[in-house]
């Protein structure tokens, strides 16, 4: 059900920045420690968008993987590794790197000379 | 024809501007407030219980429970416990919100309160997304889950303040690895404070208090 409240945030935050113009399309950036699914946030924003000023957008992801980085050999590798090891030099020593967040990266208007506005 | 706008805004930056808020609030009011995360059946409500059975004579305490449903046990146990307790319902949400706690605490006697304490709802994922404005976010690990947790639940064990591990009492009866449980938990969260104990025996429970009232005084 996250997906649900993650959805209304990334809509608020695409309304705010869109200042009233139509929104065609939101670049959204989803680490995947996030914990959001793809999936889940497409079904939720055609329902919420509807009547907004960004009805019909397309969303495009790009998914960021979780990873860890290896304080031995600073190799940086899956957050899945078994026990957290270091598939290059075997340490157990690591720290958590990428993958955390969740971002509105850019999104798409319809340029104001196409649509003129009041 | 479209423009391309940059905006490069976390997506939950609302959620935290009302958490930032909170802060400010408790800081003016002088109230310390954990955010308590745990898997169901972890012992949230029972270290809870304790915590206030054990404090309550010397700070008010104001308690916080989220749950997916109207089902206020929790809740209830906490005030029968002696805290000032209000149930939150999600609305089936996975988590507690900033706006959540925000309008739970306007039913709290908040003068009266020192320590509140924050249940979450029972979830190892969403919660730790959800700033609340909390002063330190605690996670309850028990042993009946197992030692592989920190491994499954990176994003979770990397993002708290303290561990409590809970269920002690059950380490003859159960496998349960502790130098492969914290050396993940080292690894998410280098010297992260943690207290092993058991709300059933009480063994344990000296030391977080201990913690709680150095955060209190
Ligand atoms: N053996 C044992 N059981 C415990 C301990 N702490 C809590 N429990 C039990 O675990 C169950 C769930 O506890 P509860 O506090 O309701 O968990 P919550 O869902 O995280 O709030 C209850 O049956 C408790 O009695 C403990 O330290 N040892
Ligand atoms: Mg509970
Ligand atoms: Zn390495």
């Amino acid at each position: 059900m996250h997906e649900l409240s993650i959805t209304e945030a990334i809509l608020e935050v695409v309304l705010k920045h869109a200042a009233g113009a139509r929104v065609t399309a939101v670049h959204l950036t989803v680490g995947e420690l996030s914990s959001f699914v793809d999936e889940s946030i497409e079904l939720f924003w055609s329902e919420l968008a509807r009547g907004t000023g960004a009805e019909g957008a397309a969303l495009h992801f790009r998914n960021l993987p979780g990873t860890l980085r290896c304080l031995e050999c600073e190799r940086e590798f899956p957050i899945g590794s078994p026990d957290f090891r270091c598939p290059q030099c075997g340490s157990t020593q690591a720290v958590p790197h990428g993958g955390r967040d969740c971002f509105v990266e850019s999104i798409e208007i319809e340029s104001p000379e196409e649509v003129p506005r009041a | 024809m479209s423009t391309r706008i940059p905006v490069v805004e976390k997506v939950l930056s609302a959620n935290d501007s009302v958490a930032a808020a909170i802060r400010a609030l408790l800081d003016e009011r002088g109230i310390y407030a954990i955010n308590l995360m745990a898997s169901p059946g972890a012992g949230k409500t029972s270290l809870i219980e304790r915590t206030v059975a054990a404090l309550k004579q010397e700070y008010g305490i104001g308690m916080i429970n989220g749950d997916t449903s109207e089902a206020a046990f929790d809740a209830e146990r906490s005030q029968r416990a002696g805290a000032h307790s209000v149930h939150v319902n999600t609305g089936g949400k996975c988590h507690l919100e900033a706006a959540m706690i925000r309008d739970a605490l306007a039913l709290l006697p908040l003068g009266e309160i020192r320590l509140l304490i924050i249940e979450n709802v029972g979830n190892l994922v969403c919660p730790s997304s959800w700033q609340l404005g909390a002063h330190a976010s605690v996670l309850i690990g028990s042993i009946p889950e197992g030692d592989d947790k920190p491994y499954k639940y990176p994003k979770m064990y990397s993002g708290v303040d303290a561990l409590v591990i809970n269920k002690i009492d059950l380490l003859p009866y159960v496998e349960f690895d502790m130098v492969r449980f914290r050396r993940g938990v080292e690894t998410l969260n280098p010297g992260l404070v943690s207290f092993a104990l058991s709300c059933r025996t009480g063994e344990g429970l000296e030391a977080w208090l201990g913690w709680l009232r150095s955060k209190l005084a």
